[in-house]
């Protein structure tokens, strides 16, 4: 905020400069982005539209690893992150969102594939003798 | 068109059956609030104190402002949310051998949910905000906070949350489906009335404020530190503050998406969490309390950074083992994430799970531990003041540690089959609630009191508060332990087992003694209001601090600091008294400051009409409302008179009536 950078001023001892380490942003990067992008989104729906991979599971690890490629695009060019950006506060940022998304995503479905298959039995397939013991 | 569907337009399903007049208990507190509210706008017109509350006040982008405004919600929402306590107590101490009580399920189970949202959501969380706000900015040394205009806006936002959920009071009515609203309860078919709608609502307008207080002290706390001061030199309460704002960020999202999905299978005919079409509602168990443990820790580590701040200043030492605290309290941050199962253990997730979610919550308790032992070490061979505050402190860690030790039998899964559920677990939950987070927050009201006003509060009435609260406490739940061991559930109106009567009433009884705590904590105001020449504080440092909020005057003048102070320790104004560093006194220049808007009480009035309308289904208001909230919020970024300077001056006369005050004194 302007009162801290003024303060800096005010006391003259700290040299304010706008140098933090992130990328400037070029007509070359933003276009380079604009490519991937287009292109990132173009091939999956492609996929879908044309049915090129006719097992749907596959087709789900296919189209989210796309997507997850086009987060780290957007990460680079149109957010102009790097590991040294903002003094290295970004990349930690990074770190604990990622922590967490993991934390989140792979817990709720390890989670909620147990309390399926113990609670919902009937959703996905007949219970066995061993499944109706094991019954929390 | 007819007069009925234009009236269904206008109105929606709002209809004077809405409100509840054949209900003596709510028609008799709607009079009293009414003639209460009337006589208070009555006494601000008569003093003519409208003009000075607008400009001073409501859209005052100051950060110290906007925290004791905070602090002013907290402690009305606390008197809307214990009424609702001692209301249960009261219908649960006579609800046996036939006698109904005098709330009608239907009602308590209103109260009960109204009390768990408003302690949690507009008591608890304003009153942390608060304090993080109001001290946040002056323990690092600078100005205010990052984004000064969206503190403003954060804090009416949860002003507007408040407000829709005491509008269900006299309006309709409130959710009857527990704290966290759990579906399919709280879907459409089995609660087809306003009240989960006026839940979610409430939570997402003022979940808007929470977040966008996360973001704007988050980015405080990252940029704006005063020079010298690297992460390991910053003081502990800024620390605590520091992660709580991270888990803010990355929890509450969780909440409000979640919330969203309850709202579409209400609106929208979706079957997120119904018990047909595929619905799940176990996946709003998961996916809630994804959030909702976090937010114990949201709670609970900003008091444990006022705790860390009292133990040094009243044992004149240096806090023992800052770096192990630090690192304590982001082992907390980061497990927290990982142990929101241990909420539903019982909902059938099996062996493997609710073990591997029983060991981390065990693994919790260490560092929590740790923390203990720092503060008794700080303690050990200090030259221990028991001033009101330190007492609070003191009271914390007996109580804290008991309620943290029935959290670890409650953590083991197969304890935890008995005891879900039961008042064990409410009686738990209160032990480090209150004797945490209530006991940390009155520490810190009592702390910082005379650094906000400029005189502390009287101690008598503090001890007073103290003992009754801290007695009261013990009298109350202790029986919820002895009654959960025996099976007795939460939630429950009314009682066929005699036998049971006898602890329900020494619970009431505590509860009383609560309130006689929270009474002497208002005369406590009222009595250093009055006392408060005595009671003033010149010097700024009243109780010989050690951070750097102690170096201005108090109050603060609006700019905090006329030089920003520069940092060689994490006792930075302690460090300074013992280096004799003098103040600086002349070369004053003049001071950038953020200038005050009504941008945010508008918005946050906006929403609220929007909020009201989406509840009883008025879609052509919402739809205005809607449209103008964006209008404003538009409009607000044309406003290009955001600033203005303090001349160097009037910075200089400031500085030199406080010398000259300062000289007095000494």
């Amino acid at each position: 905020m302007s009162a801290h950078t003024e303060s800096h001023d005010a006391h003259g001892g700290h040299d304010h400069h706008d140098d933090d380490g992130a990328s400037h942003s070029t007509l070359k990067g933003y276009m380079t982005g604009f490519f991937l992008a287009v292109v990132l989104t173009a091939i999956p729906f492609w996929l879908v539209m044309e049915k090129v991979i006719p097992n749907a599971q596959t087709l789900a690890v296919v189209l989210l690893t796309f997507a997850a490629i086009q987060i780290v695009v957007h990460m680079i060019y149109f957010l102009h992150m790097n590991p040294r950006s903002e003094g290295g506060w970004n990349m930690l940022a990074l770190m604990f969102t990622l922590i967490i998304v993991v934390i989140t995503l792979a817990g709720s479905i390890w989670v909620m594939f147990h309390l399926n298959s113990n609670m919902m039995p009937g959703m996905s397939h007949q219970m066995t003798e061993q499944q109706v013991k094991n019954l929390p | 068109m007819n007069m009925p569907d234009l009236a269904k337009l206008i109105f929606g399903r709002l209809t004077i059956e809405a409100i509840p007049y054949h209900e003596p208990i709510l028609i008799g507190t709607f009079i009293a609030v009414a003639i209460g509210g009337i006589a208070l706008l009555a006494l601000i017109t008569k003093h003519k104190l409208w003009g000075y509350l607008w400009s001073e006040w409501f859209t005052s982008i100051d950060h110290k402002k906007i925290g004791i405004m905070y602090m002013v919600l907290g402690i009305v929402m606390l008197l809307r949310g214990f009424s609702d306590a001692i209301m249960m107590r009261a219908q649960q101490a006579m609800a046996f051998n036939g006698n109904p009580g005098f709330l009608p399920p239907h009602h308590y189970d209103q109260v009960f949910t109204a009390h768990g949202v408003i302690m949690i959501f507009f008591v608890a969380m304003p009153l942390v905000t608060g304090l993080m706000n109001y001290v946040v900015p002056l323990q690092i040394g600078a100005r205010d906070v990052a984004f000064p205009f969206l503190n403003n806006f954060s804090f009416w936002m949860t002003v507007a949350g408040a407000m829709l959920v005491m509008a269900s009071l006299f309006v309709g009515e409130f959710a009857r489906t527990g704290w966290l609203a759990y579906p399919p309860l709280s879907g459409l078919a089995q609660s087809p009335d306003v009240g989960v709608d006026y839940y979610i609502w409430s939570l997402q307008v003022a979940g808007v404020g929470t977040t966008l207080s996360g973001i704007n002290l988050l980015a405080t706390i990252v940029k704006m530190r005063a020079p010298g001061m690297s992460m390991m030199k910053m003081p502990i309460f800024t620390w605590t503050s520091l992660l709580t704002n991270v888990l803010i960020i990355a929890a509450f999202p969780v909440l409000t998406a979640v919330l969203v999905l309850l709202a579409l299978d209400r609106y929208a005919g979706t079957n997120f969490f119904t018990n047909d079409f595929g619905g799940n509602a176990m996946m709003y168990v998961n996916l809630i309390w994804i959030w909702g443990h976090p937010e114990v820790y949201i709670l609970v580590l900003p008091v444990f950074g006022v705790f860390s701040e009292v133990v040094a200043t009243f044992s004149r030492k240096r806090l023992f083992g800052y770096a192990s605290m630090v690192y304590a309290t982001v082992v907390i941050a980061v497990l927290s994430y990982l142990v929101w199962l241990h909420h539903f253990f019982t909902m059938g997730s099996g062996a493997s799970v609710n073990s591997f979610f029983g060991i981390t919550t065990m693994i919790i308790s260490i560092p929590t531990g740790a923390k203990i032992f720092n503060w008794l070490f700080t303690m050990y061979r200090g030259r221990i003041k028991f001033d009101v505050p330190m007492l609070w402190t003191v009271g914390f860690m007996v109580t804290f540690v008991i309620g943290g030790m029935t959290g670890v039998m409650l953590a083991v899964p197969p304890a935890d089959f008995l005891l879900h559920n039961s008042l064990f677990l409410i009686a738990h939950f209160h032990n480090v609630i209150i004797g945490g987070v209530i006991f940390g927050l009155f520490a810190g009201i009592n702390y910082w009191f005379p650094k906000a006003f400029g005189y502390r509060l009287d101690p008598f009435w503090g001890k007073c508060s103290f003992w009754f609260w801290l007695v009261g406490f013990w009298v109350a739940f202790m029986p919820l332990y002895v009654l959960g061991f025996m099976g007795v559930t939460r939630r429950m109106n009314h009682f066929d087992d005699p036998s049971l009567q006898i602890w329900f009433q020494i619970a009431a009884f505590g509860a009383f003694l609560i309130a006689l705590g929270i009474g002497s904590f208002l005369v406590q105001l009222w009595v250093s209001y009055k006392r408060r020449d005595e009671l003033r504080d010149v010097t700024g440092d009243p109780w010989h601090g050690r951070t750097l909020e102690w170096s201005t005057s108090s109050p603060p003048p609006d700019y905090n600091f006329a030089f920003t102070p520069v940092i060689h320790d994490s006792d930075a104004w302690w460090d300074m008294k013992e280096r004799n560093a003098g103040r600086r006194l002349e070369g004053y220049l003049p001071i950038h400051m953020p200038k005050n808007t009504g941008a945010g009480i508008i918005l946050a009035g906006i929403s609220f009409v929007f909020g009201f309308a989406m509840i009883w289904h008025m879609f052509l208001i919402a739809g205005i409302a809607f449209v103008a909230l964006i209008a404003t919020a538009i409009g607000h970024t044309f406003n290009y008179k955001r600033d203005y300077y303090i001349p160097a001056d009037e910075v200089a006369r400031t500085e030199a009536a406080r010398t000259e005050e300062l000289a007095a004194h000494v």
